[in-house]
This record gives C-alpha cells, sequence and structure tokens, in this order.
C-alpha cells in the first residue's frame, strides 16, 4: 500500500533536486528555469498527495492553477530568453550584470 | 466717549496703512496730507479729551475694548485707561507729533522715501498712543515693542548708509537687553498677583506689600523691589538711562524729525511715564526708588558731561536729551511724580524745538552737523536762531522759561527726600544744572556767533536757495517756542502742587516731597522772581558766563585748557568707555560665544556630524555593502534558497526542540 | 504489493530522469530527461487517483511546454561549455543544500502527527464512483469560477507579453501595407508635365 508519506517522500526529493539543480547550473539560463519546473512539480506532488489522501478535491483545483501559472511563467521567460539572445548573443547569467552595485 | 478714545490711537494706523501701502499711488502731496489729517485728528481729540479731564469732570475711564484670549484666569485684552496721567500724555504726544509732521513736509522735501517716512511716524505716533493709553501690562509691552520696532526702522531710515545700519542695530540690540527685565518685570508680577491689568496688581501689591520670593538660595528678596526693579531695566533700556544709554546717542543718524519725535519728546520718556504709572508699585519699595534715583542722577550729571567735547550738533542735543531723562527719573526716584511727568512735557516742547531747530540748521547748510563748520549763524536763519535761542534759554532754566519750573523743582525735591542716594542725587543734579548750561550755550555760540566758518562747499549751496528754510519748517519752530515758554506759566501749579493727578499718581504720604514745597508755591510769577534764591540759577548763570568766556571772548584759551586736562578730555571723548565695554566686552563675548556655537556647534557637530556625518556613514555602509549586489541573478537565487534553508532549521529546529 | 512495486519503479525513473535533468551536459538532452519526468510524474498522479491532472501534465507539459523548450533551446545556437564551468565547484554545495532540505523536509513528513491521521483514509477518492474529471470540473466551474477567470486572464497576458517581446520589426522585409494603400492621394503619384508638342518646321 503506497502511503502518504511515500509521495511527500518523493516531492521532497525532487524539491531538492529542483534546488541543487539552481546551484549547478546557476549560469545556464534554459536549465534554471527547467530546475524551477522540478520544484514546481515536487509541490504539485505535494498536493496530488493531500488531495488524494485528504479525500478533498480542491488540492487537485490548486495543482491546476499552478500548472497554468507554471506554463505561463515558462512562456514568458523562454520569451524573455530569446529577446536576451537576440540582444546579447549569450544567454550565460555570468554576463548579466548590469545590475550590479 | 469710547469712540473717541478709539479715534485717537487708530487714526494714525489707518493713515500708516493707507500711506505705507498706497503710498507710491497717491503721491507725495496726497501721502503727507493723509498722514498729517490723522495725526491732527488725535491731537484734536486728545485735546478734547483733557478738556473733559479739566472741566468736564470726567471721571477716569478704564475698561476694556476688545478681549484677545482667554488663558484659564489669565485674559489678554486691549483696553484703555484714560485718567489725567494719561490724558497729559496723550496730547504732548499727539501736538509734537503733529509739529514734527508739518516740519517733515520741509525736511524730508527732497527724499525718495517721503511716503515711507510718513508712515513710519504715523505708525509711529499710534503706538506711542497704545502705549500710553493701556490698561494693562500686556498692552504697555506692546506698545513698548512697538515704539521699539519704529524706532529701529526709523533710525535706519537710510538704509544704505552703513553708521545707520550699525545704529539701528545698536538700538535693537541694546534695547532687547532692557526688554529682557522689562519682561521678566512683568512676569514677576503675572507670577504673583495673577493678573496683568493695572487696577488688580495695584490693589493686590498695597494688599501684601511685604510678599517674598528666593530667587536663587536661601535669601529672601521683596517681590515688588525685584519686579519693580526688573521693569526699571526696561525703562533704562528705553529711556536710555546709564549703562543703557549708548543707542541713543548713535540713533541721531537717523533723520532729524525722528530724533525730536522719538529720541527726545516721546519714546525715550516712555520709560518716565511707565515708572509713573507704576507709582503705586514703586511707592512700595524704597530699594527701587532709591535705584531709580540713583542711576538717573549719574546719567544727569555725567552724560551732560559728555555732550561738553562732541562736535556733532545733533549729538550734543543727544547727549543733553540722555541728561534731562536723567532728570526726570530723578524727580520720580525722589517721590515726586508729578515733577518728573512736568519736566518730561516741557522738555518735549523745548526739546523737540532745538532738535527741529537743528534740523533746520542741518539743512540749510547742505546736510552738515558738525559745529566747527558753522558759526555766526544767525545772520542767515534769524527765526531759526531766536526760536534756538528760546528753547535753549529753557533748557538751562531761566526764570520763567518753562525748564526753570520743571527743574527748579525737580531739584528742590530731591533735595528734600530723605531716601537713600538723595545727597548724592541732589549735588548731581546741581552740577548738572552748569554742565547744561556750559554745553548748551557752547552749542549756542558755536553756531550763531563767533566767525563764520562754513564749508565753502556748503556756502555755494546756500548761495542757491530761495529761503534757508523753508516756512513749512520754520512755523513748527515757532509754534514749539511759545509752549517752550510760557507752558509752565499755567501748567506748573496745578500740576505740581494743584493735585492734578488725582488718583493717577500714587504717593505714599511719607513720601511726598512735592506736598513739603507747596507751602513755598505762590504762584509762576513768585516762583519766577524768586530766582535769586535758587543755587541753581547761579550755577546756570556760571555755565553762561564760562561759556561765553571759553567761546566767544577768549577762544584761545581752549586749546590750553584741553592739553591741560588731557585725562579728563580723553575720558569724554571716549565717553567713560561705555560702548568700548559694551560692543567688545558683552558684543566681543557674545560674538565669540556665537562664533563658537556656529563652528562647533553649528558647523562640526550639527552638519558635520549629524547631518553630513549620517549620510557619510550611510555611504560607508553602502560602500561596504553595494559588493553584495553582484548583479548577477544566482547570487540573489542563492541567497533566497540559503535564507529558506536557514527559516526551514529555525522553524523545525525550534519544533524539534534543537536549540532548547 | 504489486502497486508499491510500481510506484517504486516510476519513483526511481522519475528521481532519476530529474537527477539527469540537472547534471545533463547537452541542453536538449536536460529537456528530453525533463520530458521523462513528467511522463513519470503523470504516471504516479495516476496512481493517487489524479487522472485529470496526469493526462493534463502530459498534454500541456510534454506537448505544449517542453516542445516549446526543444524550439528554444535548438532555436538558439549556444556555446554550452562557458555555461558549464564552476560546475563541479558548486557540486558539493548543491549536493549539500539539497540534501539538507531533503532531510529537514523528511523529519517533517516522518513526523507522527502525518503519518497517523492521513495513512488510514488512503484512497478513499475512488468510493464515490464518479469520475475525477466531473468532480474538478464540477467545482472548478463553481466555486472556484472566478479564480478560472483570472487564470484565463493570466493565460492572456503570458500571450500578449510573449508575442510583444520577440516580435520585432525588421526593415528590410517587403510587405504590402493596405492602409497606406487605402491613404494615398493623388498629388503623391500623379505629376502633371507639361510637353509642348513638337512643331512641324
Amino acid at each position: 500500500m503506497v502511503e502518504l508519506s511515500d509521495y511527500l517522500v518523493l516531492g521532497a526529493i525532487l524539491f531538492g533536486l529542483g534546488v541543487a539543480g539552481i546551484f549547478l547550473n546557476r549560469k545556464n539560463a534554459i536549465v534554471l528555469i527547467m530546475s524551477i519546473e522540478l520544484i514546481l512539480l515536487a509541490v504539485n506532488f505535494n498536493f496530488i498527495a493531500f488531495s488524494h489522501y485528504l479525500d478533498d478535491i480542491a488540492g487537485q483545483v490548486f495543482v491546476f492553477f499552478i500548472l497554468t501559472v507554471a506554463a505561463a511563467e515558462s512562456a514568458i521567460g523562454l520569451a524573455i530568453l530569446v529577446v536576451l539572445f537576440r540582444n546579447r548573443e549569450t544567454i550565460n547569467v555570468g554576463d548579466l550584470d548590469s545590475m550590479k552595485g | 466717549m469710547e469712540t473717541v478714545y478709539l479715534a485717537i490711537p487708530l487714526a494714525p494706523l489707518i493713515g500708516a496703512i493707507v500711506v505705507g501701502l498706497f503710498g507710491k499711488t497717491l503721491g507725495r502731496s496726497v501721502s503727507h496730507w493723509v498722514a498729517i489729517a490723522a495725526v491732527a485728528v488725535s491731537t484734536v481729540l486728545s485735546f478734547i479729551v483733557l478738556r473733559e479731564m479739566l472741566w468736564g469732570g470726567g471721571q477716569p475711564y478704564n475698561d476694556t475694548v476688545y478681549t484677545w484670549m482667554v488663558l484659564g484666569d489669565l485674559r489678554f485684552e486691549v483696553g484703555f485707561l484714560i485718567d489725567r496721567l494719561t490724558a497729559l500724555m496723550m496730547v504732548t504726544v499727539t501736538s509734537v507729533s503733529l509739529m514734527v509732521h508739518i516740519y517733515t513736509i520741509g525736511y524730508m522735501h527732497d527724499d525718495s522715501g517721503y511716503q515711507r517716512f510718513f508712515s513710519y511716524i504715523n505708525l509711529f505716533t499710534f503706538a506711542m498712543l497704545m502705549l500710553v493709553m493701556a490698561n494693562n501690562f500686556l498692552q504697555l509691552f506692546f506698545g513698548w515693542e512697538a515704539v521699539g520696532l519704529v524706532s529701529y526702522l526709523l533710525i535706519g531710515f537710510w538704509y544704505q548708509k552703513e553708521s545707520a545700519v550699525f545704529a539701528n542695530l545698536k538700538a535693537f540690540l541694546v534695547n532687547r537687553v532692557g526688554d529682557f527685565g522689562f519682561l521678566l518685570g512683568i512676569a514677576a508680577v503675572l507670577m504673583y498677583f495673577g493678573s496683568l491689568d493695572y487696577q488688580s496688581v495695584f490693589q493686590s501689591a498695597q494688599a501684601s506689600p511685604d510678599m517674598t520670593m528666593s530667587i536663587w538660595g536661601d535669601a529672601e528678596w521683596s517681590v515688588i523691589t525685584v519686579a519693580c526693579i526688573l521693569l526699571f531695566i526696561g525703562a533704562m533700556g528705553k529711556s536710555a538711562q546709564a549703562p543703557l544709554h549708548v543707542w541713543l546717542p548713535d540713533s541721531m543718524e537717523g533723520p532729524t524729525p525722528i530724533s525730536a519725535l522719538i529720541h527726545a519728546a516721546t519714546m525715550v520718556t516712555a520709560g518716565i511715564f511707565m515708572v509713573a504709572r507704576m507709582s503705586p508699585l514703586f511707592e512700595l519699595s524704597e530699594t527701587a526708588l532709591s535705584v531709580v534715583l540713583v542711576i538717573g542722577a549719574f546719567t544727569a550729571f555725567f552724560m551732560g558731561l559728555i555732550g561738553l567735547v562732541q562736535n556733532d550738533i545733533k549729538r550734543v542735543i543727544a547727549y543733553s536729551t540722555l541728561s534731562q531723562l536723567g532728570y526726570m527719573f530723578v524727580g520720580l526716584g525722589a517721590s515726586a511724580y508729578a515733577a518728573g511727568i512736568f519736566h518730561l512735557m516741557t522738555h518735549a516742547f523745548f526739546k523737540a524745538l532745538l532738535f527741529l531747530g537743528s534740523g533746520a540748521i542741518i539743512v540749510a547748510l547742505h546736510h552738515e552737523q558738525d559745529m566747527r563748520r558753522m558759526g555766526n549763524l544767525r545772520k542767515y536763519l534769524p527765526i531759526t536762531h531766536i526760536t534756538m535761542l528760546i528753547g535753549t534759554l529753557a533748557l538751562i532754566g531761566t526764570p520763567f522759561f518753562s525748564g526753570y519750573y520743571s527743574k527748579d523743582i525737580i531739584i528742590e525735591a530731591v533735595g528734600h527726600a530723605h531716601r537713600a542716594g538723595a545727597t548724592f542725587a541732589y549735588w548731581m543734579v546741581l552740577l548738572g544744572v552748569f554742565v547744561t548750561a556750559l554745553y548748551s550755550f557752547r552749542l549756542y555760540f558755536m553756531v550763531f556767533w563767533g566767525e563764520e566758518r562754513i564749508d565753502p562747499h556748503a556756502k555755494e549751496h546756500m548761495s542757491h536757495l530761495p529761503r534757508y528754510v523753508m516756512p513749512v519748517m520754520e512755523w513748527p519752530l515757532i509754534l514749539l517756542a511759545i509752549p517752550s515758554l510760557v507752558i509752565a506759566w499755567f501748567t506748573a501749579g496745578p500740576v505740581l502742587f494743584g493735585g492734578y493727578f488725582g488718583d493717577a499718581i500714587f504717593v505714599a504720604p511719607a513720601n511726598d516731597t512735592l506736598a513739603e514745597l507747596a507751602g513755598h508755591w505762590h504762584g509762576p510769577v513768585a516762583f519766577g522772581l524768586h530766582f535769586w534764591a535758587s543755587p541753581a540759577f547761579y550755577l546756570a548763570l556760571a555755565g553762561f558766563l564760562t561759556a561765553w568766556f571759553l567761546y566767544i571772548k577768549q577762544p584761545g584759551l581752549l586749546p590750553a585748557i584741553q592739553s591741560r586736562g588731557r585725562l579728563l578730555y580723553e575720558v569724554l571723548v571716549r565717553k567713560y568707555g561705555f560702548d568700548w565695554l559694551w560692543i567688545n566686552l558683552f558684543g566681543g563675548v557674545g560674538r565669540g560665544l556665537g562664533r563658537l556655537l556656529w563652528r562647533v556647534g553649528d558647523v562640526t557637530l550639527i552638519d558635520g556630524l549629524i547631518v553630513n556625518g549620517s549620510a557619510r556613514t550611510v555611504g560607508r555602509v553602502a560602500g561596504v555593502l553595494r559588493h553584495l549586489q553582484s548583479g548577477y541573478l544566482f547570487h540573489y537565487a542563492f541567497a533566497m534558497i540559503i535564507g529558506l534553508l536557514v527559516l526551514l532549521t529555525i522553524f523545525i529546529g525550534q519544533w524539534r526542540g534543537w536549540f532548547a | 504489493m504489486i502497486e508499491l512495486i510500481i510506484f517504486y519503479v516510476f519513483a526511481a525513473v522519475l528521481l532519476f530522469s530529474a537527477t539527469m535533468v540537472i547534471t545533463a551536459r547537452n541542453p536538449v538532452h536536460a529537456a528530453l530527461f525533463l520530458v521523462l519526468t513528467f511522463f513519470n510524474s503523470a504516471a504516479l498522479w495516476l496512481m493517487a487517483e489524479a487522472e485529470f491532472l496526469g493526462i493534463a501534465l502530459v498534454l500541456v507539459y510534454v506537448g505544449a511546454v517542453m516542445v516549446l523548450f526543444l524550439f528554444v533551446v535548438m532555436m538558439l545556437d549556444i556555446n554550452v561549455a562557458p555555461l558549464r564551468e564552476g560546475f563541479a565547484r558548486y557540486l558539493p554545495l548543491g549536493i549539500l543544500v539539497g540534501v539538507v532540505m531533503v532531510a529537514e523536509m523528511a523529519l517533517v513528513v516522518g513526523a507522527e502527527q502525518l503519518d497517523v491521521g492521513l495513512t488510514l483514509t488512503g484512497g478513499g477518492a475512488a468510493d464515490t464512483g464518479e469520475s475525477n474529471t466531473r468532480l474538478i470540473g464540477s467545482v472548478l466551474y463553481t466555486v472556484y469560477v472566478y479564480p478560472f477567470e483570472i487564470a484565463s486572464l493570466v493565460l492572456l497576458v503570458a500571450i500578449i507579453a510573449a508575442i510583444m517581446l520577440t516580435l520585432r520589426r525588421r526593415p528590410g522585409t517587403k510587405h504590402q501595407d493596405i492602409s497606406q494603400q487605402v491613404r494615398v492621394r493623388k498629388a503623391d503619384r500623379l505629376r502633371m508635365v507639361d510637353l509642348p508638342s513638337e512643331r512641324r518646321e
């Protein structure tokens, strides 16, 4: 029998992988966006698991909205990336330091 | 009657506002007609009030016309106290003011600030009337400061002249010293008598004359003495008594009509009026009256001496004014308030006359003020000569002239007074008569007699004049010369001995020196004929003869005398070092303190440490912190994640009890 | 029992592919592994009886978003080498942060309060016999109708934003401007020239 904690631990590990991904691929903007997708996926896992075990459909509705916002976010993120590449010929985050104090 | 009382001060105020705001539009002649009409209204109404007091059986009027604000038990009001003292002052102020207004048409004829000048003197008349008519300390203080303000404005009337600006600043600052005392005195009165209204203060003071206060330590001070001395310090500032007299000679930088109106006849006598008004308080304090007596006597004699060595015609008269104010205070200090006020009145006429006369001379000589470049002017200015001679004779106390009555009575009263310092004061005022005669006739002889020493430039100017003195300037001289000569004939008896003041002035029976003299009074003619018995007459005669001898008969003797008495001469020229004391010692210490506060307190501490310092600190901290802002996206992401981790650790740690 | 085995298989593939996403050298590979991750997630969601969301994840993410990712990755000529520098240096820190975070979350998840109350009701949702899609639909269009509308606006804004960001005018291209054609005046095009006829000599 699959237990709630199985899902939750899986979500936690996925979240940890997403965070580690941000650290590892700190210069590659595309993989950064992918890491964020991983983190959002981990969050969604938690919602789905609780929704299932609490027998409450609201959690799934929440996931629905998260998916919507995440899709919008990645669409805009990729658009920014395209514009960035067009202007700077790079997507290296290390080159983007014009906000330096 | 209330409408009349209200109209008296308001007419000049309206005149001042109209002329001040619309003077440029109205033009010169309309402006001066408005101003003169305003003062003329006041003058006529003042005479009506006086007549009502004397023959109409008018009772003193004491009422509030406007309540400004009420704070608990404390009422700030505008009110009038019209009694015989006030009526006398009102008549004096308005009539001298009217003369000066008329005279000004001639004196300021070519000045670009013509309308401004009329506005100021109108405003001054308003302020002085408010001061005189007040029935409470607050309004008195308002008038006091307002006349001070106008005095400041008028001394610096020619604001492009550096010496005038210095003089008006000096007058302002020295008056601040006096006003500080005055304000403390009012505060003491308010604190201990709980009211600002004259009548209630006098009543509570009479009810409890022995109240004491402790200022520091355990020493007990009489409240009334402290309050009276503080009020008198205010009077010293306004009426230019030593050592606060230094501003008055410098105030001669202002136009001459001002010197006549403000710095001789009216404003400077505000202190005398105030002390007389406060007679119910002063009578309760022997000590305060002694202070008044001694300060007045000191000023009367020693300031007169300085007049001997001055060469500026207006400054001689200014020192004479100081000396005469000293006489008035001596009269007050001897409890002969009526004599002090009487001298105030006579002095107002003849001193205004002298100032206006000197103004006529100055204008005729194309703004020449140095007496060493005058001489033999009687040939050119006959009317000025005659009127100034009358003024001079009145000033030195020639029998039958008004000054004779007022001054002799003061001397007699001091001779009969028994208070501490009375003997000193008696000798001072007696010797002062000699000094007065000497400097007055020195001025007279230097200006009108002897050889002609007029500057060729001024002479050239004079040759272009159709008349040396305009009629509009001569008429006030004549109109002032008449009261200078005759006013005492009608007024001396009732004012001094006839109980003219009634309840307006309170004199304790034990102090009533004038009552002692009353037995010797048999009318003005008898008193005038009695001159041979008065030592003052012989001293004045001696002064006249000395002046005649030194300046007419043997002018060559003067340099010899000067070199013999070099030390004394130096002391007098340096004015006993009062100016030096004030400017260098007090002014210097003040400036030093100011510079210290400026440099250390303001520039270093506030600007440097607090204002710029905080900005610099923020800048430095930011300079360090800006290195945190690398601009790299991942640094911010790392910071977020690590912060999240730390928060998570803290929450879980607290929950699991890791930190306990 | 078999259910548990299936769960662990999917979970293992999920974690492996997620690890490959963050460590892959080539972004194209990373994107493909992310596709795999999503597929496995969808499978696990199906196991948790969230059928609608599982299918939606496959359709929306695998079908649309990940294709977008691949488009972008392939469209941009990315030099991968500089993007990887410092990877080894940050590896220990990344692992440390990830491990600490997982450990702390596991502490919460493994706690007694969560375990006791919740595992017992497991699998209750299926008993109603209602379809999962129908359930979601019935609340989404009633209770959550305003958030739903707002979500549609968010998507609209995202569309407009993406278009505005990437749209650019190319000055060199030749195309027809209808409005300009309509606005044209006679004076713009026509020039009257007076040509005198030749005179016969």
